[in-house]
């Protein structure tokens, strides 16, 4: 029994590793509203100031501010770093200095190297000698992928597959380091790893057991990370500074080790209020206080980088983290999750300005308390900086102490990961089954030769069936990638800090994707409903079609066309579910394309349903730009039919409203936002990102950066600040469908 | 019920939040007999364009929307003039309230007769316009009269319904504080008068008369502001 444990309700999670079980006994549900809180300090105030001259520094030295090229990234690897030594309450940085990049080539040497040379800098020749005799990740994917996928992957039939950097989406449950201790992590690990050896140990034993020694490895070296911050996490927090300190040292132990894409930090608000709510009342804190290292905290989040190429930018814009905090939700016992610092951490976006990080996620539920709901309305009106994902649909799958990785992607904190697979471009599928398995844009034989198209006119029942012949190739392929990706990563570029914050029994997500959904939906409902025409060029590949008469669109909360939506994606997953994973990882499938879905289009052909060769796709589960044309709930009708029990792993939708077209006045505004989120998920829909503003803003935007320095937008999973989008990308969110408009 | 009753519908709208109390899913009906000047949808005036649909139509269509719409929002009625196809009216809100939609009526009035009394009998909440506050400049500028707009006023008192008076601000036109007086005194011979709302007028619709070869009336008028708004409203407090 520790002393810093004085104060809270005891229970199983003394006995065994259960932060669940302290949470449930000790925190203390909130239903009122934001008056109670603090604004920011002058010390706040200032160390931001600090800050946001770093950002400007940053953004006009091209996006990145400086790169340590000769220190490999890890725990222990850098000086103690600071933004205001004197002024800060949390500290800890990735490098020495604020901003400034490190460089990890675990995952893989070129990506580091061409990062770079990106921003004018060149990797140290220290670093370069010292991999030539290791072997990353990406050196071991490519040594087994074969032909088949390297030919997937050039024509981008699956693209954005995590072969060449950290794959991410892993979340540790950083709680454990304020709750338990470091030194009580490692005992318990102890005590697992002395139960595998009791085995016969074959193969999957010898790996965990190695795994093992490499989480135990790790915790060690966290301890030391935190002892150069004159801190000792090797034993548990003793009150609200402190709470907050270990558990961020937890996380910046997993980032200064992994540039996974997605490094998401969990469900910790309402962790944390309980340790504020303790101080609060023994009086050793008050709540201007408790809402400062809030502050600090989050300004501390918002300084996490990765060194990314422009590559990945063009996937991924904007050099997001993805560090996602899933904030309120309710328990299974029916009272709510939402506490006081639900809302203090929503507050720091008017403390510290919009910001896209970290990733505030709202798990919703029709029963949230009233004053929250409205809270959250009311920042997203003002911020456009809050995702809402269905708590009251994945509560029943996860329990209610999920968090989400990335966007979309539920887990149980410390119970589940996934292994994140990118996606597969299912409107080259289509294209590709017409033309026997030959990529339209090269015409490079890609899939194994098979029937084409024949005819003039396509008719819809052949080309069902041509794309269930390819289907199956299409799945085995992209399996097969993951299983290989995944094998190497756990070999060459383990998550030792993350793995070591989960229990050691792990269930594994294989997380594979699918983009293109819209435009795939509208060409098969061309095709059903309108007459479609196929254009040969010279080599008699199908590169354009010639459609004449209107046919439904997805997006208009029509079946005709949304059913071919759903049944497609249902007819895909059934599919990757027949091929088996690495670590008999669980399949699941999302509808998400980040902003992908702009190269994703570039990568493919002129489509049945008029989209030239090129466009942008939607975002996501989106309907088509412009498409969903018969208003707002109708367009969240039409993705709310997509099954979430096929796409587990998530189906991302972005809304942009104008302010006008949600009522005359902001109360009526927030009610009415409110009202929508509820009658979305209420029909079991999974997840909405909210933008409330019009298009000219954004062009004025687009125009004058000056004018909207913290311009912060919802994009697809998560949020960005506008200008760091390429022009392309500001283009086509510009393009995308604002409800409301006149 | 009877299913060969046909409505003639312009367009539907699957979020509205500025018709009515909450979250609406809002039918705009295809004819008006009135000529406003400021009227933003010319398209819908002819009694000859549009699309028929049944009752049972558009229940279905309404009731995809149900989730959405809480405890105030419904179903709004626009237009068009939605009283001129009252029969078909009092038939669709008959129908929506058998399925536990709330209804509202955006109306210029109308002349009443049994079917606009049916109508009244199954709305929740009407949305009566008072254009001018007098008859005189109904007569000119409207091509009908004031009386029947106050006719038609006293004669939702005789039933359950909400009242939102709405009036356009026309700036040099109806923007005088005492123009805006005259029409509060008129508004309170609703009984259950909720608030009287007043629209600023704008000019989103110069584009619609171009497609439609019409002359906007009002072209050279400059958009009503906010800040007028804002200060009209002191007067009906």
């Amino acid at each position: 029994m520790f002393e810093q444990w004085n104060g809270f309700v005891g229970g199983e999670w003394q006995k065994e590793i259960n932060v669940r079980n302290f949470i449930q006994l000790n925190y203390t549900p909130y239903e009122g509203d934001e008056s109670f809180l603090a604004g920011p300090t002058d010390r706040t105030k200032k160390v931001y100031e600090k800050f946001d001259a770093l950002l400007k520094e940053e953004q006009a030295r091209g996006g990145v501010l400086d790169i340590d090229t000769v220190t490999v990234s890890s725990l222990t690897a850098y000086i103690p770093g600071y933004l205001d030594r004197e002024n800060e309450i949390i500290v800890g940085l990735q490098t020495d200095e604020p901003l400034r990049r490190g460089v990890n080539p675990f995952g893989g040497m070129n990506m580091v190297r061409k990062a770079c040379k990106a921003y004018g800098y060149e990797l140290s020749e220290v670093v370069e000698e010292e991999f030539r005799y290791r072997t990353t990740h990406n050196d071991g994917v490519f040594r087994v992928y074969n032909d088949e996928i390297r030919a997937a992957r050039h024509t981008g039939i699956i693209t954005g597959l995590p072969d060449a950097y950290g794959r991410g989406r892993i979340i540790g449950d950083y709680r454990r380091v304020a709750l338990y201790g470091v030194d009580r992590l490692i005992e318990e690990k102890l005590k697992d790893k002395a139960a595998i050896a009791a085995n016969d140990v074959l193969a999957d034993d010898i790996r965990r057991l190695e795994e093992l020694f490499q989480q135990i490895n790790f915790l060690g070296k966290l301890k030391e990370m935190a002892a150069m911050y004159d801190c000792d996490i090797s034993v548990p927090a003793k009150d609200s500074r402190e709470a907050v300190q270990w558990l961020y040292f937890g996380y910046l132990g997993a980032i200064k080790e992994q540039n996974g894409a997605a490094m998401s930090l969990g469900r910790t608000s309402t962790f944390l209020d309980i340790y504020f709510e303790r101080d609060l009342k023994n009086g050793t804190y008050t709540e201007e206080q408790i809402q400062e290292i809030m502050d600090d905290f989050v300004m501390k989040l918002r300084m996490a980088r990765h060194l990314r190429t422009p590559e990945y930018n063009e996937l991924f814009a904007g050099d997001p983290m993805w560090i996602t905090e899933a904030i309120g939700g309710m328990g299974e016992d029916g009272r709510t999750l939402v506490t006081k610092n639900s809302f203090r951490v929503l507050h720091t976006l008017y403390n510290l300005n919009p910001s896209a990080e970290p990733n505030m996620t709202v798990l919703w539920s029709t029963q949230l308390p009233h004053a929250f709901k409205r809270f959250c309305a009311k920042v997203s009106c003002d911020t456009d900086s809050i995702q809402y994902e269905n708590d009251d649909l994945m509560r029943p799958v996860y329990g209610d102490d999920y968090a989400i990785a990335c966007c979309v992607s539920a887990m149980r904190v410390g119970k589940d990961m996934q292994f994140f697979g990118a996606r597969a471009n299912l409107v080259k599928l289509l294209l590709m089954a017409l033309n026997g398995g030959k990529d339209e844009k090269s015409g490079m034989q890609v899939a194994p030769a098979g029937r084409k198209f024949e005819g003039e006119y396509l008719d819809y029942e052949t080309v069902l069936d041509l794309m269930n012949e390819y289907r199956p190739w299409l799945a085995k392929t992209y399996v097969k990638a993951m299983n290989m990706i995944h094998y190497m990563h756990d070999k060459y570029a383990y998550e030792k800090v993350q793995m070591a914050l989960h229990d050691t029994d792990v269930h594994r997500y294989m997380a594979f994707g699918a983009a293109g959904l819209s435009v795939l939906a509208d060409s098969l409902s061309a095709i059903k409903y309108a007459k479609v025409k196929v254009i040969r060029d010279e080599n008699g590949l199908i590169t354009d079609f010639e459609t004449t008469g209107d046919f439904p669109k997805y997006g208009n909360d029509d079946d005709r066309a949304d059913m071919i939506a759903k049944e497609q994606v249902e007819l895909f997953f059934n599919e990757l579910k027949k091929v088996p994973t690495y670590r008999d990882a669980e399949h699941t499938l999302s509808i998400l394309t980040i902003t992908s879905n702009v190269v994703y289009g570039k990568k493919t052909g002129n489509t049945p349903d008029g989209r030239r060769a090129g466009e942008p796709f939607a975002p996501g589960a989106n309907p088509m730009h412009g498409r969903d044309a018969s208003g707002a709930l109708a367009s969240l009708n039409s993705v709310a039919k997509l099954s979430y029990g096929c796409c587990k792993d998530g189906i991302s939708n972005t809304f942009c409203v104008i302010p006008q077209a949600l009522g005359a006045d902001e109360e009526t505004r927030y009610e009415n936002l409110s009202g929508i989120i509820d009658g979305y998920f209420s029909q079991n829909a999974q997840h909405i990102n909210i933008n409330v503003f019009d298009r000219e803003m954004l062009i004025d935007a687009s125009e004058h950066p000056e004018k909207y320095p913290n311009l912060t937008i919802r994009v697809s999973g998560y949020a960005v600040n506008f200008h760091k989008l390429s022009k392309e990308q500001q283009r086509e969110v510009i393009a995308r469908t604002f409800h409301g408009e006149m | 019920m009877d299913n060969q009753l046909l409505g003639k519908i312009h367009s539907f709208q699957s979020l509205g939040a500025v018709d009515g109390p909450g979250i609406r899913f809002v039918v705009f009906m295809q004819g008006c007999p009135y000529r406003c000047p400021y009227c933003h949808n010319p398209d819908t005036r002819p009694f000859s364009d549009g699309e028929e649909y049944t009752v049972e139509e558009i229940v279905k269509k309404a009731v995809r929307f149900k989730t959405y719409f809480g405890e105030k929002g419904g179903v709004t009625v626009s237009g068009g003039e939605p009283l001129a196809q009252a029969e078909f009216l009092a038939e669709l809100f008959e129908q929506l309230h058998k399925v536990g939609i709330n209804t509202a009526l955006d109306t210029a009035g109308y002349p009443v007769n049994e079917a606009v009394k049916k109508v009244l009998r199954h709305t929740d909440t009407v949305l009566c316009d008072i254009k001018f506050p007098t008859d005189e400049q109904y007569k000119n500028h409207i091509g009908t009269s004031l009386e029947a707009t106050l006719s038609f006023i006293d004669e939702c008192n005789n039933y359950n319904t909400d009242i939102i008076i709405r009036h356009v601000v026309v700036p040099g036109m109806t923007d005088s504080e005492e123009n805006i007086k005259k029409i509060s005194e008129l508004a309170k011979r609703a009984k259950n008068l909720v608030k009287i709302e007043l629209l600023p007028f704008k000019k989103l619709c110069v584009q619609k008369y171009n497609e439609l070869g019409l002359d906007f009336p009002l072209k050279d008028t400059p958009e009503c502001t906010a800040e007028k708004i804002e200060q009209l409203k002191e007067t009906v407090r």
